[in-house]
Order: structure tokens, then sequence, then C-alpha cells
């Protein structure tokens, strides 16, 4: 670098050099349950609120004429939310500890949820579910550890708001939280931790609360510090979309040839047998690359440079995967989907299907049932898929695609569905039976006895 | 930009390295995920789109965003330009900057100059002299003439209220317009950079980044700066509660006295509104130390045109500012 330009780091300084990790999180509930202020409680108390907007929040409160800083004006983003008093996409919050950095999804409960809370929850490893102690399990607190199951967050948490509001009783905690547990386990959701609070008074949401004793499990923040955010990448197959294939064509890299991808999935090590989707070819890695040097083996989810022993026919859309097991590949593609766009979808509409980098042409075929998220019943599809439907699909591509089964694969067993004339997200789709028709089914039949 | 190995996170591992049954390797931190995700995102541009470029303002966020580039199509040079928005109300330490870093790594330089979008009466200066409202209109002309359809630019969402709801891929209209309810939902790492002809995308590689992390991620990289982001001696005068740099850009008034003070910046913009704090920091980690102990949040500090209204941003992004 030139003598224009300062270089001030001392080697060896102390400070901020503790290793975090990353957990990313989503929550679902309503403004009356005390959304807003739950998230402005785990910004506070973390000191992620710095001085000006709490300033800017003072000010607002006081002119509406609270005697207290509404927490809730900390997360209300859009000019007319604010004016209107509701959340009304999904909004990204970002706090963190000493161990570890959050990046929060907070998804509104009341318009469009299903929208948002699918497409918050689609890269959250856990999920907030929150309720009002005095009104305990209602049918949207149902509805959202429905969409949490649909989407296969990891871990679930019941946060039982305003416990204040019912004087801090075990009773009533003890009840909501075996009423969530048992419909959550119906659903194939075993990790849930139930934990009561209040955000308002700030109750066992950072600080432990003196009011309840009787909770000895953990706050919400100490919990969501523990919970486990590494995958088990030795436990997953090795899957590779290729994004991007590198050839720089210099005098001194003349015959380099690296697919560069991001690891959905598992890990590779230098020597492993991949094969190539939808090809079908075979070859060895020869080397894992990075900016930063060579790796002998990378795990999800590392951006690196795969170089293979054998000059196979790659390109972006392809995908390099474990030689074993066998992955199935194909045209005709069954899933669930949520439909995201106002416009319509009804069978027979064409379709640009995109899984992985890989977009190909395709075909609605067949339409439904739907799953009613209330109900939890599957009902047959009356007419085209309207905005915040979630029913099986059918489709038929152009070209095949890998079909990694969703309930497996929570990283490739994904699509969208594109319009294909403006460009539109139509939908977002999981591969294969859908993990919840069947248990969501019963549990719709047991709600009805 | 980068000038030594890296030793902290990403080793080499031994030849020895261990196999089946061995201990896995060590876990991602934080900026290795953050890094990783980025490099994803430009990636996906560059696999996706015609016709992408850089905004690079010398600031430390387009700085970061250019050592994220040169990683992602290592070892091939960064396959697009970088634009810069110049005001003509520059830093100098920042103009030498750029032009170092663009003969270095032999980049192709766009840039937008308001100076000349005023000269040729396609903008018009504003009363106080902030040119920062006047960089769309050269901005969007340099996407139409370039024919770009995808711009990389800095924002990350922990900046301001309206950016929390940003997609990392944001599409604009023929006029660089932002509509919130036509922003398409973004579900686990399937972007969608479809877009009309005339139309673009905004596309944010540093949206789950706050400040710590920039500079946590500045001082593992060992990314070097202008020297303006570290503490120095400077003839500054206060307006608007702000230390304002004396220059050629208008200010100071006569009732405004200029005083020397040891000051630093910590956003780069235009001179005549970008503010410099009152500080000793003079390394990247007294910078760090500075940042996580900081009570105001780098817009609320350093840039006057935020503080216009309380839904200042907002408005701006509906017009096509970045």
């Amino acid at each position: 670098m030139g003598t224009q330009t300062a270089h001030p780091t001392a080697p060896g300084t102390p400070g901020a050099h503790h290793e975090r990790d990353l957990l990313r999180l989503a929550t679902a509930g309503s403004v009356d349950d005390g959304k807003s202020t739950l998230i402005g409680r785990l910004l506070y108390d973390t000191k992620s609120v710095l001085a000006d907007q709490l300033a800017a929040v003072e000010r607002a409160s006081q002119a509406r004429g609270g005697d207290a800083v509404d927490l809730a004006l900390l997360t209300d983003g859009l000019r007319a939310e604010r004016e209107q008093g509701i959340t009304i996409d999904v909004a990204y919050r970002y706090f963190s500890t000493a161990t570890r950095a959050f990046v929060l999804a907070d998804t509104p409960g009341h318009v469009q949820y299903t929208r948002n809370m699918v497409t918050g929850a689609s890269t959250a490893e856990l999920a907030i579910v929150l309720v009002d102690a005095r009104h305990g399990v209602v049918q949207q607190t149902r509805r959202h550890a429905a969409l949490a199951a649909l989407l296969r967050v990891p871990h679930v948490v019941l946060a039982v708001n305003k416990m204040d509001l019912v004087d801090y009783s075990q009773e009533a905690f003890t009840a909501i939280a075996e009423e969530f547990s048992a419909y959550a386990a119906q659903l194939g959701v075993t990790a849930v931790r139930a934990i009561p609070v209040s955000a308002l008074a700030g109750d066992n949401v950072v600080e432990r609360s003196p009011r309840m004793p009787w909770h000895t499990g953990p706050t919400l923040l100490e919990h969501l510090e523990q919970v486990p955010v590494h995958r088990d990448a030795a436990a997953e197959p090795f899957r590779f979309p290729v994004q991007y294939v590198i050839r720089p064509r210099t005098a001194e890299h003349p015959d380099y040839r690296g697919y560069a991808g991001r690891i959905s999935s598992g890990s590779v090590r230098v020597g492993d047998e991949v094969a190539t989707v939808p090809g079908g070819g075979r070859s060895r890695v020869a080397g894992i690359d990075t900016f930063d040097g060579p790796l002998a083996e990378a795990h999800a989810p590392r951006s690196v440079t795969l170089r293979l022993e054998d000059d196979v026919d790659v390109a972006r859309g392809d995908m390099l995967v474990a030689a074993h097991p066998e992955t199935t590949v194909g045209t005709d593609l069954a899933g669930t989907v949520c439909w995201l766009a106002q416009a319509p979808g009804a069978p027979g509409a064409r379709v640009l299907v995109r899984t992985g980098t890989r977009t190909v042409r395709g075909v609605l075929q067949e339409v439904g049932p739907l799953l009613d998220v209330d109900t939890l019943r599957l009902e047959p599809a009356s007419g085209p898929l309207a905005l915040n439907a979630i029913a099986r699909v059918r489709l038929h591509l152009a070209e095949p695609v890998l079909l990694d089964e969703f309930a497996d694969h929570r990283r490739t067993g994904t699509f969208l569905l594109i319009d294909p004339l403006d460009g539109a997200t139509l939908a977002a789709g999981m591969v294969g039976r859908s993990p919840l028709a069947g248990s969501l089914e019963a549990v719709g039949r047991c709600r009805e006895q | 930009m980068r000038v030594a190995p890296m030793t902290s996170t990403t080793s080499i591992p031994a030849p020895s390295a261990p196999t089946g049954g061995a201990a896995p390797p060590p876990a991602l931190t934080q900026l290795d995920v953050l890094e990783s995700e980025a490099v994803h995102i430009f990636r996906e541009v560059a696999g996706e789109l015609e016709r992408p470029v850089l905004l690079f303002s010398g600031g430390k966020d387009s700085i970061v965003m250019l050592h994220l580039a040169r990683k992602a199509f290592w070892p091939a040079p960064v396959p697009f330009p970088v634009m810069h928005v110049d005001t003509g109300h520059n830093f100098p330490e920042v103009i030498a900057y750029r032009d170092d870093v663009v003969a270095r790594l032999r980049l192709r330089l766009v840039v937008a100059s308001v100076q000349d979008a005023i000269d040729e009466g396609r903008v018009r200066e504003l009363p106080g002299g902030s040119r920062n409202p006047l960089q769309t209109i050269p901005l969007l002309d340099a996407i139409t003439t370039h024919r770009f359809d995808a711009v990389f630019g800095g924002g990350r969402r922990d900046e301001e209220k309206a950016r929390a709801k940003e997609r990392v891929f944001s599409l604009r209209d023929a006029h660089g317009q932002w509509d919130p309810r036509r922003q398409r939902p973004e579900l686990w790492d399937l972007y969608n950079g479809r877009h009309s002809p005339g139309e673009h995308v905004r596309v944010f590689p540093l949206s789950n980044w706050t400040e710590l992390d920039v500079w946590r991620y500045i001082e593992r990289e060992q990314i070097e700066l202008p020297p303006i982001y570290y503490a120095h001696e400077r003839d500054v005068f206060s307006r608007d509660g702000m230390w304002l740099a004396a220059g050629d850009w208008g200010g100071p008034r006569p009732d405004e006295p200029v005083a020397r003070r040891t000051v630093r910046y910590r956003t780069v913009g235009d001179m005549s509104c970008t503010g410099a704090v009152d500080s000793t920091a003079r390394t990247v980690a007294d910078v760090i130390l500075e940042v996580a102990a900081s009570r105001l949040t780098e817009r609320g500090a350093t840039r006057a045109d935020d503080r216009a209204s309380e839904a200042a941003m907002e408005d701006r992004k509906r017009e096509g500012y970045f």
C-alpha cells in the first residue's frame, strides 16, 4: 500500500479477540403478545441500543403522551408502520454477548403472517414463540408452532410473557408450558424450552427474576447463548452447489479451473470422491482453495473453491455431492409450497424452478391439498393457490435437478418458484413428502374429538 | 489492502491433519460465517447478472466489500468495475487511497461526478452546500449509461431503522426507487436477482454485519484504511453539534470559529456533512474499544442529513439513494 495510507495495527494488541459464534433466530407473535417489547428488551438489556436511538425513542414516547420509554418503538421501522402501529414485514435485529452474536428475524404476527414467518424461519436455527400468560396457547400459537415445524427449525422456545399480569404464578406457567409441549411433540418438535418472562418489567429476559424463584431454568438470553449452533458436519452428506467457475487465464494461473461455491451441508476433504449432479460424472477433489491458502478439509457453511482431478463438465447450476450414498435426480418434483405472491398459482402455470444454483423451467401440474394451519387439516384445493396458502404440489421440470428430501436436507431440499415474466418470487418450496402432512392431519383429527 | 497472512482463524492444516474419527475442524466463528455469506453473495451476483458494479467510496464498508470480492474470485481478478459517486467535496486522503487501490488491483474505476451533473444542469446545488442528497441523480445516470444491472452497496441493516427491512437483493425500478411493498421475500440462501430491462438490483453483502463486526474484521484481516479513520490533528469548526472540517467546500461561515482538535472520522462522505468525533484512537484496536464503548451509532454521530427527520432515510431510499 502506498505511503498515503495508515496501517496502525499493533501486533498482539489485546481486546475484542474473544471468538464468538453466530445464532440466527426468528420471533413469532403478535403486537398484543408484547413481541416488540420483548425484542426491545433483548436489545436494551444487552446494551445493543445506542444513545441516539434511545433518545429518539424517548422523544417519540413523550410525543405520544407515554410516561415510560416504549421499548417497542425501538423496532418499529417504517413510517407507515409507526403511523398504523403495526409491523408489516420481516425486520432483522442484531445483538451480541461476549460469546455469541445473534441475527434475529422479527416477523409480524398478524398481517401476512405466513409469508413473513416462513421467510424469517427459513434461515433460523431457533424460533421464539410468544404467548400472553393470561391467554395461554391460542390459535395463533398453534399456527406459529406448525410453521416452525414445517420449516424444520431445530429449536423452539416458548416465551410465556406478561407473567407480571398473572402474579408470577407458577401454576399458570406450567399449565401453558405443558399444553404447548404436548402440542409441539405431535408436530415432531421435541426441543422445546419454556421460559416465564415479563418483557415489560425485564423478568427472565436477560436478568434473572427475583419474583419467580421457582423458575430454575435459564433466562431467555442464557438459553439463546447455550443452544448448540454447530451442525454435525460429519453426519450430513456433502452438498456443494457450484456458483461460478473461476478461470483466471492469467500468466500466473494460465490453466487454473476452480469451482466456487459455499458448502451447503457436510464436509469435504482433499482426495474425496465426488459426483456431479445432474451430469453423473465422478472425480476426486484435488484441492480446496481459498484466498488465505489451501485447506485439507472444509465444512458447511464455508465458501471455498474446489479443484477436481479430472476434466469433468461442471458449470453453474451443477452440484458436487458425496459419491455415496446415491442421490435422487429427476424431473418430477413433489413437494410442499408456501405461496408468497398476490398473483394466484393455478394448475398448468408455467414457472421457473430455482433449487441450489440451478434454475429450470417447469409446469405446476397439480395443486393441493391445502394445509389449513388453523385447523391443521388437509383440505382439497378448490381453486388456484392464494397468498399465504400452504399446499402440496407436483411440478414437471424441463431438466433434471437434485431431489433431496427437505426432511433430511434442510438446506438443499428447498426451491423457489419464480414468475418467468416479471421475475417475482411466487412460492417457497420444500422437496418431498410433506414432513408434517401426516402428523398434522392426525393432530387435526385429535383436536376434533 | 491485505498486507500479511492471516493467522487467527483460517489456519492451514498441517500435512498430518487428523483423519477419520479424529477431532472435527474448528467451528466457524461469527466472522468466518459472515465472510462466507458475503463471498457467497458476490458469487451469486457474478453468476446470475450481466453487468455488476461495486460502489466504492473509500469508506471502510466499501473497502471491506472490495476485500471480500477479491476473496470471492481469487485467483482471478475481481470481475467487475468499481464506481465512485464523487461529490466533489472529498477528503484528499480518501481520493489518494482510492487511486492507489485501483492502480494496485488493476480495477476499472467509473466516476459518477456530482460536479459534472451540476455543470451540465442535471442537478442544482442546495442551499447550505450539502451534496449528499445530490448523489442520487449522478448515480442513476451512471447506472443507465453503463447499463449496470447489479450495484453492490455497503449498507448494513444495523445502521438505521429503515434499513432493518432491506433485502440482500433489493429490486429497484428504472428510477432507482425502492418500494418496500414490492420487495421479494428472501428464503434460505436462494437469492432472486431477476429484473425487467431498465431495472436493477442493489446488493448488500454486508447486510448482516454490525459496525463492530466490520472493525473486528478489519483488524483480523489487517486491512488498511484511509488515515482519517484514526485520530489525527485537524482544523475543525462546530455545526449542528458535529465537528466539520474546514475546507474548500464552503465552511466555515464567519461566525463559526475554527479550532485545532484531535479527531477521527467514523464514516467517509461529503466533507460538508460528515462530522468528525473527538478521539484518541490511533490503532484498529483503539477504535474497536472506542466503538464497543460508544454511546452513539455511526450515522447518528456523524451524518447531518440523517437528522432532518425520523423518516429521513426511508424517504431517501424511496428516491433511489443507496
